[in-house]
């Protein structure tokens, strides 16, 4: 079979193209267009942002919004800015990405090159576990995580995420390493290894893309999240994106826009940077995550 | 490096010399992975026996272990919230997942045409999955901000006449959230349905050309039909995406106004955190778990089952 | 002139030139067969001639028509391709039908042509089912008979057989040329394996890097290659060639060809080359084919300029229905084919009768042949 070295089917004119760009232009306008609008926003005064078009360049640009909302702003009833629950939000990711990703790695590699009857049942349990909508254990979990005495912390939502994660990054090395040759494995076992031997040296130092991917996805996902935020945590303790919502939604005092806007867009700032410097790896997660194999 | 032979030599037939305890080094990858299995099966499937129990009880605030049957659930179809809720959810799948899936159909098919600045648009169009739904509907939310957002702008540029009062309208409120849901998720069923395009054999569409099929007609009576797998892929994902979405519209419309774009999600959190009833809270996310599972379960058999080995 | 013919055609990718100055011509009716190494250009060729790929300079005329700018499906042209390319969604009788409905041909007589082709090809039981419920063998006829049912000017075939396994693959070649002697169709076929070459072809074109080594009938191609690299690619196993050097012995010319240890071989020259201009000392390469080296007993008994030289067996390798036996000279291994019951020990002397008037002489410095 020939991979396509071209695209399309040849044909189409100059009329075609031009139809062709226009679309593709004209959706691109739309998707830049919030984002656009977030970030013309949040570098405007208040007035200018009441008197004038959103769409409309700053008079004059300032970046008092992003501090304000930086240190300043106020959520829910302190008014300390969203560093805080920046900080709250690395703590967590950090951790959770590392755990569920090395116990990813580790159930892959068990799943795949060390079968035991009853693998595929196993591995159909930690999959469906992705799929769940998390509303049905949001109860229990708010239980048990008052009982353990992390119910409202961080260590808290760090357990949340890396057990809600499990399926995924388990998901994505499985198939990873369902693909790696079993005979290396075989050559090696012969040559005495055992298993952890095996896993550090051979299987782990093969692991750098799906390793990426994992990572991006995991990052993406947990920093993102809101509902275990919003259902485990309050006061100080929430995320960042707990407390942006929180900041734009309140019903006291003026809304300043533009400090929402600065705020939305530092919350957004940390995914967004990685999806552009490694979008390759980010895509790869998203079709891992929707397609086997 | 060297392969050794093509017959498979399962673990169990080396003999294990360095350590003299077979029985260990055999169970040692079960035992890696037990901890893992065993908090999947806790977390996820006894939290969710958790919550069907409490569904069945007369929990309020807090769990109370009383027994009363089918209540909970008699209870929920008796709420107009609920009603309010479910008719959202098939207004917003329906529309969310034909609007995403069509728009990213067309997106693939229009970057398949051999443009150059195809990397480029490719990440303008996926970036919206990146971030945050909180952030996309408060984007959104300023983006459509009667008065100040789109309705404003259409004014400066000379369509006075112009109305966007969705976001506030208790009738088309839902269509804001279609809106902002399918502006975040077309990007991903585009990278799909891209992806699927670019499997398609070349000799295929050179065989097309050759019978003197048109453009259309190629991608109409061919290459479409070839895509069946990647659209019951695609329909699935965001179905189940639809199924869960709560940040977007808790950071949209706040579920409002009213009750306007109430949906299961933001349904089960209120009751249960909201108005202390956890039990109809706790059957709203059962009811949320079967229609998942309905969708999911036959999708995931059918993948696993079909696995080469 | 000719039914198919193409004129000075190049074709560039950026740089790189795929396609250097090809000229080639075909009678009405005719097999040509485009073969050559993979990457050779013979598939960008077949290509170019369909359509599918443009071409930098040069012409291409069918029945006196220039097509250059013409669309595939209008140049009234067919093509057959590796992998059938045989629509999925669709059953057999629509693969078939396509092009005709893409033209427009109303369904009546659509389905009278698909029937027809269908018993041309056997395929008749087949018409119902998806291109996925069928053989390779299977596939591959009913991609013959969306290309037959058009009936075009010319049928392309791009490497068809190479998906089969050998059986199969042997049993439709026979079914090809079948095919062609029936319908009597100008036939363009490429393949990279010079012996479908030989049996299917009427006229062969053999490519290297872009560019045309040589063009003429099987026979021809294969007993009088026009350089080196024709010699070596034609024929399995290779043509032996032997560096070797002319000399005068006796008053008459001889090759020279060096052994190891061994006093150096002389051969008459071959037949064909008396009578040239060659100088003593002037090195060459001599071409010749190992089933034009035998043992005494089965040399060509009409052949009158028979050689015998006593040399070393160093592999003997029964195949059946010959054995092929290596020996060594010039530095380079020697292949001769013997009958399967000749009596060969390795490690042992015997003479082996070089039949020279099927060789043939090569310059070392162009490669081209001498005569």
């Amino acid at each position: 079979m020939t991979a396509r070295a071209e695209s399309g089917p040849v044909g189409g004119g100059g009329l075609g193209r031009v139809v062709i760009w226009g679309l593709l232009l004209f959706f691109a306008f739309v998707f830049l267009l919030p984002l656009f609008v977030m970030v013309v926003t949040s570098l405007k005064t208040l007035d200018e942002v009441h008197a004038g078009n959103m769409l409309a360049l700053p008079q004059h640009v300032t970046i008092a919004p992003w501090l304000g909302a930086w240190g300043r702003a106020c959520v829910g009833l302190s008014c300390t800015g969203i560093k805080g629950y920046f900080g709250n939000s690395i703590l967590m990711v950090v951790p959770a990405v590392a755990i569920s990703t090395l116990l990813g790695a580790l159930n892959g590699y068990v799943l795949t090159k060390w079968r035991f009857p009853g693998h595929k049942i196993v591995f159909a349990l930690m999959l469906f576990g992705c799929f769940i909508p998390f509303q049905s254990v949001l109860i229990p979990m708010a239980r048990v995580l008052g009982i353990l005495g992390i119910g409202n912390s961080i260590l808290g939502l760090i357990v949340t995420h890396v057990v809600y994660g499990i399926g995924f990054t388990t998901l994505f090395f499985r198939n990873y390493y369902e693909a790696f040759p079993t005979e290396l494995i075989r050559a090696a076992q012969i040559d005495g290894a055992g298993f952890w031997q095996i896993f550090r040296r051979i299987l782990l130092p093969a692991s750098g893309p799906i390793a990426i991917v994992t990572v991006i996805f995991q990052f993406t996902n947990i920093w993102n999240d809101f509902l275990f935020g919003a259902s485990f945590t309050s006061g100080a303790n929430v995320p960042m994106t707990v407390a942006l919502n929180n900041l734009v939604n309140t019903s006291t005092g003026v809304r300043e826009y533009n400090v929402d806007m600065a705020a939305a867009m530092i919350a957004a700032l940390p995914t967004l940077f990685v999806y552009v410097v490694a979008g390759r790896y980010f895509v790869r997660g998203l079709m891992a995550g929707a397609v086997k194999g | 490096m060297s392969f050794t032979t093509a017959t498979p030599i399962a673990p169990e037939a080396i003999p294990r010399l360095r350590r003299g305890r077979v029985q260990v080094a055999d169970l040692l990858p079960r035992l890696v992975l037990a901890p893992s299995f065993a908090i999947v099966l806790v977390f996820v499937y006894g939290f969710i026996g958790w919550t069907i129990v409490l569904s069945f009880t007369r929990s309020r605030m807090m769990p109370l272990y009383q027994f009363t049957g089918f209540d909970s659930y008699v209870r929920l179809w008796s709420q107009p919230n609920w009603y309010m809720a479910l008719h959202n959810i098939a207004v917003f799948g329906v529309l969310y997942i034909a609007f995403c899936t069509a728009l990213g159909l067309l997106l693939a098919i229009l970057l398949d045409q051999r443009i150059r600045a195809e990397g480029v648009l490719r990440t303008i169009y996926l970036y919206p999955m990146a971030i945050s739904f909180i952030v996309t509907g408060t984007a959104w939310k300023w983006f459509l901000n009667p008065g100040l957002g789109l309705e404003r702008t259409m004014h400066a540029w000379g369509w006075t006449g112009f109305h966007f009062d969705w976001l506030i309208s208790t009738r088309m409120a839902i269509y804001t959230v279609v809106i902002a849901g399918v502006w975040q998720a077309a990007g991903f069923c585009m990278a799909m349905f891209l992806a699927g395009l670019r499997g398609i054999d070349g000799e295929i569409l050179k065989a097309a050309q050759i019978d003197g099929a048109s453009t259309v007609a190629t991608y109409r009576r061919i290459v479409i039909p070839m895509l069946r797998p990647v659209f019951l892929s695609v329909v699935i994902v965001l179905a189940h995406m639809a199924i869960k979405s709560y940040d977007l519209v808790i950071a949209l419309t706040g579920g409002g106004p009213g009750n306007a774009t109430e949906l299961p999600s933001t349904f089960m959190y209120s009751y249960t955190f909201s108005r202390d009833q956890m039990a109809v809270g706790a059957a709203s996310a059962v009811i949320m778990l079967m229609t998942i599972a309905a969708v999911i379960v036959p999708y995931l058999y059918s993948e696993l089952r079909e696995r080469p080995r | 002139m000719a039914f198919l013919e193409i004129s000075a055609l190049s074709k560039r990718f950026g740089r790189t030139e795929v396609l250097k100055g090809i000229d080639l011509e075909l009678e009405k009716g005719g097999f040509l067969v485009l073969v050559g190494p993979s990457g050779c250009g013979k598939s960008t060729l077949l290509n170019a001639i369909a359509g599918l790929e443009a071409v930098s300079a040069g012409e291409i005329r069918i029945d006196g028509q220039v097509v250059n700018g013409l669309h595939p499906s209008k140049r009234d042209i067919a093509m057959v391709f590796q992998s059938y390319a045989l629509y999925p969604s669709m059953t057999v009788a629509q693969n078939i039908a396509f092009g005709l409905e893409m033209r427009g041909v109303p369904r009546r007589e659509r389905e009278a042509a698909v029937q027809r082709v269908a018993a041309l090809l056997q395929i008749g039981h087949l018409l119902d089912r998806r291109p996925s419920q069928l053989s390779g063998g299977q596939r591959q006829r009913v991609a013959m008979g969306r290309a037959l049912v058009r009936d075009p000017r010319v049928f392309l075939f791009d490497e068809p057989l190479s998906n089969l396994d050998a059986k199969l693959r042997v049993d439709m070649r026979t079914e090809i040329k079948k095919l062609h002697a029936a319908t009597a169709k100008t036939v363009v076929y490429v393949t990279h394996d010079q012996i479908e070459a030989m049996t299917l072809a009427s006229k062969l074109a053999v490519l290297r890097d872009g560019a045309l080594q040589q063009v003429g009938t099987p026979a021809e191609v294969y007993n009088r290659p026009a350089n080196l690299f024709v010699a070596d690619f034609m024929g399995s196993p290779a043509m032996n060639l032997l560096p070797a050097r002319v000399a005068g012995r006796n008053g008459s010319a001889v090759l020279e060809v060096e052994r190891d240890n061994e006093p150096p071989i002389g051969l008459r020259m071959p037949p064909a080359a008396s009578g040239a201009a060659l100088a003593p000392g002037q090195p060459v390469i001599l071409g010749i084919r190992p089933e034009a080296i035998t043992d005494p007993a089965g040399a060509d008994r009409g052949s009158a300029a028979i050689d015998l030289v006593e040399a070393l067996v160093e592999v003997v390798e029964p195949a059946g229905s010959d054995t092929y036996v290596v020996t060594r000279a010039a530095g380079k291994e020697v292949i001769a084919r013997m009958r399967a019951d000749a009596d060969v020990r390795p490690g042992t002397r015997m003479p082996f009768a070089f039949d020279l008037s099927k060789a043939v002489l090569f310059d070392p410095e162009t490669t081209r042949r001498l005569f």
